[in-house]
């Protein structure tokens, strides 16, 4: 979603932030959606209204309705209901630090919840999503405005009441303040009176020199909750009569269930309320969900049989070693993601030509939580549905049409996640909710569906397997006169949003391949699509969670050949781009200076460092990884990282993103693949897909750099430099380059 | 018929007994703040404290808890040091997503009612949950500071 970001985000911050708020009266949230812009992976929409002017079209502008966002209470407290869903993120703490700072309230004071579907909350330029990293930088201007403007109408109606002059009044932490006559009024008791005004188009915001929130580490609003087992997540919720689901999905994606074998011995187990087949699946209902899980995993099914070969479904011999095979194999020319200078030139006069080929494996997302899903018909013929999610009209719009009835009539509820990293967009069969919705419908009665670690393991939608090949040209002097790339594969774009973004090559393969800020004069960037037959996905940092590694750990290649030291060659190659420079040597001074080793540490290790640079999602990074070998396994020791976003709002919620991110990466470096053998996965829990423990964890230290420039993402960016300068950290120790991840397949030994 | 005592209440359920602990926890009880996470004792997230130690409630069918004494994170702030690990937790801002930190909490507590002063191997070795947002680093900074 990186490329997206220039463009959408300067046009949505920058028109929102500087449209008149609207304070239209008040529209429920059911008829409101029905005139959102219903994003569709199954719904048609005009791509070319979506891509000129998105919901911005629409009444009304997204993130200006003030009824739609605050709930002024009468103590004084304040209900935000979000755009955005938290799932650790932070958003909810950084969003009340940023309304708080406009509107004159303590961040502590808001409660947050993730509002429904509704034309208001589509200010990620016209969409709604909780992804992309975009949460912060595309709602901050508006959301300032928001509170600015918000804090006016109190004051407006708190000099009506006091019958004084407005420019008289100040506020002060949720009070509007006369000092002159020692009086003062909450914003509870003027709440109803100011909203009833019409809202001021041309509200000043503050001077940031003047911020008591904004850019300060303060407290996140959750952390009580989440350390008492208070907070709630999906699958903690109940519906009064709702029954369990457990479901047991096809061996094979794509195959059906044919005949079940002994239905009537699972009938009469305890609790069962009824059996039923599903697309791809069947399904146990019970009393309770242990009941139901039991009953489904004793039932005997007979499957339809898959393809018996090939890649182009998930057949019998399908796997993805095979699909790897078929990436590597592909030289078909490709479409050019991009093309500077003369590469044909650059390789014609090069004294060296160096190649090589990565590639980094299918991976599951693993988040602590099992999906499950809450489906409830009512009386009315509306539909409730409580599942986790990352883009609720979406949901709404695919929810509306398992069930058979309009999208305004089903209300989609989004309770914080159990972690995401990408896992709660809409990926067809790998969501929970449309078989709860099924089942509500076949038993009457509200039906929750929780996937078992295994189930789940077993129908995550994955990262993308992913190939790239590259050939560089270079001069006598050893510096890169030309890289030229090929990446091969699809990406999570591509799949599932091509009916909004239509553009030939698919931006969540090639990014962190392209825009390099490196000063090498030709290159060439090309796309060759090869479709997955199984469900892919997006997953924390997307296409840079590998393209980062790909190319940072090529760079170090060419420097080895070019006779250079990779940190130098870095430095030389950037001297045209100052904010990268920095960043550069910003990490190397947290890190107590740059030295690729091998070197003896204190404690007798020999370690070595390997250094990276990514440009993920508006931010820009750079790190720096110590890395020892014990046991045949890399050790990390130490991650540096540095992060320019422009500019933040929390920076102890920034470094615990990064250094989350981080740890994201480390696990995908060191461990993390999801294997295929004869059309099947091979993990199905943690004890055979290993994730980052407590051990394996680094030390990792973080420092943010506001270089002033648009504000950038920051769940993300903190996780594709860690595969590259772990590798090429681990290249320094044994001599040998790791093309193909994770480190965990060989055994490594140093030199 | 079993019977369990949690959080120092009897509970009489009728259950078979091959139950895990767990669901009996979450789906009888309605204690939600105990947390499934993989079923199989490997990540941590459903760990209860039971009889002082440190148990993965997924693995306890429970007719084998007895009258074994079982505390959840519910009453976690009626334990002195539970409410010291609850304390440093928010001080030090653990949680991320937060869903395996009720399991991380208590097994925290487990350690430090048995372990008042534990070195770093001894954090190590007690404090084996997963956690999938990566938060590792400040869950030993904050053991440390309930022990200090």
């Amino acid at each position: 979603m990186n490329d997206l970001t220039p463009l959408r985000l300067t046009h949505a911050t920058s028109a929102a932030s500087q449209e008149p708020v609207r304070n239209l009266s008040r529209r429920g949230f059911l008829g409101a959606a029905s005139g959102a812009l219903l994003l569709g992976v199954e719904l048609p929409v005009d791509p070319a209204l979506a891509q000129a002017e998105g919901a911005a079209a629409i009444a009304p502008k997204p993130g200006t309705r003030i009824a739609a966002f605050l709930e002024i209470r009468p103590d004084g407290t304040v209900k935000l209901l979000s755009p955005f869903v938290e799932g650790g993120q932070g958003i909810n703490t950084g969003l009340a630090q940023t309304i708080g700072e406009e509107l004159d309230l303590e961040p502590s004071r808001f409660v947050v919840e993730c509002a429904p579907p509704g034309p208001d909350y589509a200010v990620v330029n016209g969409l709604r999503l909780t992804g992309g990293s975009f949460s912060t930088r595309s709602s901050y201007a508006v959301m300032r405005r928001l509170g600015a403007t918000a804090r006016e109408m109190l004051l407006r109606a708190a000099a009506a009441r006091l019958d004084v002059k407005q420019d008289t009044l100040t506020t002060s932490d949720g009070r509007v303040v006369h000092k002159a006559s020692n009086r003062s009024l909450g914003y509870g008791e003027l709440a109803e009176a100011a909203l009833a005004l019409l809202p001021r188009e041309d509200v000043p915001l503050k001077d940031p020199k003047d911020f008591r929130y904004i850019g300060k580490p303060m407290a996140r609003l959750d952390m009580r909750d989440k350390s008492t087992g208070k907070a709630t997540y999906a699958i903690d919720l109940k519906v009064e009569g709702m029954l369990h689901a457990a479901v047991q999905h096809a061996p094979h994606l794509g195959t059906e269930p044919e005949a079940l074998t002994n239905e009537a011995v699972v009938r009469a187990m305890p609790g069962v309320h009824s059996i039923h087949r599903l697309p791809g699946a069947v399904a146990v209902v019970a009393d309770s969900w242990w009941r139901a899980r039991k009953a489904v995993e004793a039932l005997k099914v007979a499957w339809t049989e898959p393809a018996a070969d090939g890649l182009a479904t998930v057949s019998g011999t399908f796997s993805s070693a095979a699909m790897l095979a078929a990436l590597k194999a592909t030289r078909e020319p490709g479409l050019s993601a991009e093309a500077e200078g003369d590469v044909a030139g650059a390789f014609a006069k090069a004294s060296r030509v160096v190649e090589a080929e990565y590639d980094a494996p299918y991976l599951a997302h693993a988040q602590l939580e099992p999906p499950s899903s809450i489906a409830r018909f009512n009386g009315d013929g509306t539909l409730d549905v409580w599942l986790p999610n990352q883009m609720p009209e979406l949901f709404q719009s695919v929810a509306a049409k398992v069930a058979g009835i309009q999208p305004d009539a089903v209300r989609i509820h989004s309770p914080m996640l159990g972690g995401f990293f990408g896992r709660h967009f809409y990926y067809g069969s790998s969501n929970p909710f449309p078989q709860a919705i099924l089942l509500a419908k076949a038993t009457g009665r509200p039906v929750r569906v929780l996937w078992s670690r295994e189930e789940e393991f077993g129908m995550d939608a994955v990262r993308p397997l992913g190939f790239a090949r590259f050939r560089a040209a270079l001069g006598a002097d050893g510096m890169p006169l030309a890289i030229q790339t090929v990446a091969v594969g699809e990406g999570p774009i591509g799949r599932w949003f091509s009916s909004i973004f239509k553009a030939p090559v698919d931006s969540s393969v090639v990014e962190g391949l392209d825009k390099k800020p490196y000063a090498i004069p030709n290159r060439r960037l090309d796309y060759v699509k090869v479709a997955h037959p199984v469900t892919i996905s997006f997953w924390r940092s997307v296409g840079h969670s590998m393209n980062d590694f790909f190319y940072e750990s090529f760079l170090d290649e060419v420097a080895q050949a070019g006779g250079k030291d990779p940190f130098a060659l870095r430095m030389a190659l950037l001297k045209d781009s100052p904010r990268h420079a920095t960043l550069l040597k910003v990490v190397a001074e947290l890190a107590g200076g740059w030295k690729r080793g091998p070197f003896q540490a204190a404690d007798g290790t020999r370690r070595a460092r390997g250094v990276s640079m990514a440009s993920p999602f508006g931010s820009e990074t750079a790190a720096i990884a110590e890395v020892s070998l014990k046991d045949g396994e890399a050790r990390v020791h130490d991650l540096w990282i540095a992060i320019d976003p422009g500019s933040i709002v929390n920076p102890a919620i920034v470094k615990r993103q990064v250094e989350g991110a981080a740890a994201l990466g480390l696990s995908a470096t060191l461990l993390e693949q999801v294997v295929y053998e004869g059309g099947t996965r091979q993990a199905r829990n943690y004890d055979t897909y290993p994730i980052l423990d407590r051990d394996r964890m680094p030390r990792v230290h973080v420092t943010i750099v506001e270089s002033g420039a648009p504000m950038g993402g920051i769940g993300e960016p903190g996780l594709p430099g860690v595969p590259p300068a772990v590798v090429n950290a681990v290249a320094a120790l044994t001599g040998r380059r790791v093309r193909s991840l994770p480190l965990a397949k060989e055994k490594l030994s140093g030199v | 018929m079993q019977t369990l005592t949690i959080n120092g209440t009897r509970h009489d359920l009728d259950i078979e007994g091959d139950t895990p602990l767990l669901f009996v926890l979450r789906d009888t009880l309605g204690l939600t703040g105990t947390k499934y996470g993989c079923g199989i004792g490997q990540c941590g997230a459903c760990t209860v404290i039971l009889d002082g130690q440190a148990t993965r409630s997924c693995q306890i069918p429970v007719e084998s808890v007895g009258d074994a004494k079982i505390t959840t994170i519910e009453a976690i702030g009626q334990d002195a040091v539970g409410k010291r690990v609850v304390e440093a937790w928010v001080g030090v801002q653990v949680p991320q997503c937060g869903y395996c930190q009720s399991g991380q909490v208590m097994a925290a507590t487990a350690l430090l009612q048995q372990n008042p002063r534990p070195t770093d191997g001894d954090i190590g070795q007690a404090m084996t949950n997963l956690c999938r947002c990566g938060t590792y680093n400040a869950i030993a900074a904050a053991v440390r500071q309930a022990a200090a």
